[in-house]
């Protein structure tokens, strides 16, 4: 039976495809430098010339916003990728071996989970100090945890199928095992969480921008724009508000996919 | 004739959160090649056990005593980098299940070169033909396409095909099958019962078939091994255990299996639950359910004797049972 693409796939499909097209060739899409100041047009409304509008400098809106996409779609993977490879190998290994080392492995789980996420990555970057490189090795070191959680949960549940003892009695050695059989089944969940996590990233990135932890200005980054837009809000509230559409359709863009996914990858039997 | 496995007194304790279970006590079989071993019993026996008791796949909770010599060479004391041979290599086991047995996100062809790239050393394109080979073997039409599909593509019949197939791979000398037939539908159950009987005669090599039901052990072994609450019961030809069964649990499995008599004559049951395997009998452990029980047989544990032409019975009145 060839399963259905559900709606929620193809929207959030859609909208990624939006996002990464901008963030390829920005250069085509956007009609203005980025960069370029239009001193006849500060703070100008939305209007035929500058569709979203411009900032202070008069820098176009559309532009920058097409260009943050890049950044943005940037900081996604990154902050997702470190942690589901660290996090899965992690969640692979306990799993798998189980007794002390599963158990000192729990207690770290607990130290970390004890502080707030976001608190963490804030700690970790004001000691590091901010820019991106340093983001992502914050998020490195929190964000692991639910990948390895999941991970090992689903390796706990695999490794007692018949396939692995089936696995075992044909004489297989136990990497073999665990990476050729155990991992395409156990990683379904992880994956399809790290497509979510990815709209949590972008969040996580345009917070960080927007308090100045992350992309440094004049970098184009959806955090910083709205950063940039806050004190004309009241004035020019389409500074802030074009950026933070798109921050909005890129997680949703996120979310939907990783829920099509969930649905599209459920194991057949 | 030499065997090729001989289990001598194997024993498995598990170690539970609610005291010891023995769940194998005291077993001992052989098998040698081209012969087909069948070890019948009810649920929780012990028979499964004592298969994975004897590829050492059992958990760690589970202590394993006893003997298990592979062609002479200890296996329980065996390093794991020889254990990974012999399974595969020299031993294969079909399971139960064959939905759950087979990687479900794997291709069949996958999963057939798995076992060759483990146990052979034949190339990518060599790998591929012996699967084909081997999915011919084990009737299996239109190989090179099904080579590609998954387990869910496959029937259950055929899913258990492909399971023989994977473990047939590296030619082993024996094959271990653990009620390969019970998760099938009976007429699939015949064809797989016999595609197992022209492979052992085919190829010489031996068979350890797992199963509940009588009327399969009739049809397709050679000998028959009796087991109950993790004993061995009976052991002996297949023909001559049927026709003269020497112990009292045998006996009353014979005759509550449906088939021969009159038609309308009620099926006989055994009376009672078989026992817990917590607190091991002292004496014959079928005893409390057993319509010849004798007093011995409460305190003094029957050892297996010779009763007949290669037929040996763990019973105090092997003599007085009746056909």
């Amino acid at each position: 039976m060839r399963r259905m693409w559900s709606p929620a796939l193809i929207v959030g499909l859609v909208l990624l495809g939006v996002v990464l097209v901008a963030a390829a060739v920005p250069g085509l899409l956007a009609p203005y430098d980025p960069l370029a100041f239009d001193f006849a047009h500060l703070t100008a409304p939305p209007s035929g010339l500058h569709p979203f509008g411009t900032d202070q400098f008069g820098r176009d809106i559309l532009s920058r916003t097409i260009h943050a996409a890049r950044v943005d779609l940037q900081i996604a993977v990154f902050c997702m990728i470190f942690p589901l490879l660290i996090g899965g190998s992690i969640g692979l290994l306990v799993g798998w071996q189980g007794g002390w080392i599963d158990a000192l492995f729990g207690r770290l789980v607990d130290l970390v989970v004890t502080f707030p996420f976001l608190v963490l990555v804030i700690f970790f970057v004001a000691v590091l100090g901010p820019g991106l490189v340093n983001v992502y090795i914050a998020v490195a070191c929190v964000g692991w945890v639910p990948y390895a959680k999941l991970m090992r949960a689903e390796v706990m549940v695999q490794k007692q199928a018949d396939y692995v003892a089936a696995g075992r009695v044909l004489g297989y050695a136990m990497p073999r095992i665990l990476l050729r059989h155990i991992l395409p089944n156990a990683c379904r969940p992880v994956l399809v969480y790290a497509v979510t996590d990815m709209a949590l990233a972008i969040l996580l990135g345009s917070s960080l921008g927007y308090l100045g932890l992350g992309a440094q200005p004049p970098i184009a980054e959806w955090g910083v724009l709205i950063a940039d837009g806050k004190n004309f809000f009241t004035t020019a509230p389409w500074i802030a508000l074009f950026p933070g559409v798109a921050i909005v359709l890129a997680g949703i863009g996120f979310s939907l996919t990783g829920d099509g996914l969930a649905d599209l990858l459920r194991v057949k039997r | 004739m030499s065997a090729l496995l001989a289990v001598a007194d194997l024993a498995v304790t598990f170690r539970t959160r609610h005291g010891a279970v023995h769940a194998v006590d005291g077993v001992s079989f052989e098998v040698g090649r081209g012969e087909i071993l069948g070890l019948v019993g009810e649920s929780g026996s012990g028979k499964s056990v004592s298969l994975r008791a004897i590829t050492r796949l059992l958990p760690d909770f589970a202590t394993v005593s006893g003997s298990v010599r592979w062609a002479g060479e200890d296996v329980l004391a065996m390093s794991s980098e020889r254990l990974r041979q012999l399974r595969g290599g020299q031993i294969g086991m079909v399971f139960q299940e064959p939905m759950s047995a087979l990687n479900p996100v794997l291709p069949i062809g996958l999963q057939i070169t798995e076992s060759l790239v483990a146990h052979s050393t034949l190339d990518a394109r060599g790998r591929q033909a012996r699967a084909l080979e081997l999915l011919d073997l084990v009737g299996i039409a239109a190989g090179r396409a099904r080579l590609e599909q998954f387990p869910h593509e496959f029937s259950g019949g055929m899913r258990q095909r492909a399971m023989i197939a994977i473990a047939l791979a590296a030619n082993p000398a024996l094959l271990l099958a653990d009620e390969p037939t019970t998760a099938l539908d009976v007429t699939i159950q015949d064809q797989i019962l016999r595609l197992l009987r022209g492979l052992v005669a085919a190829t010489g090599m031996g068979m350890i078939l797992v199963t509940h039901d009588l009327g399969v052990i009739a049809e397709t072994c050679d000998r028959v091994a009796v087991m109950y609450a993790g004993r061995l019961c009976e052991t002996g030809p297949v023909d001559g255990v049927f026709a003269q069964p020497r112990h009292a649990y045998t006996s009353a499995l014979l005759r509550a299996m449906p088939g021969a008599g009159p038609r309308d004559r009620k099926l006989l049951t055994i009376p009672g639950m078989a026992p817990k395997l917590d607190v091991p009998a002292p004496g014959c452990a079928f005893a409390p359910r057993c319509d010849l029980v004798r007093p011995q047989c409460a305190d003094l544990r029957p050892p297996l004797r010779p009763v007949g032409p290669d037929q040996f019975s763990a019973c105090h009145a092997a003599e007085s049972v009746v056909a």
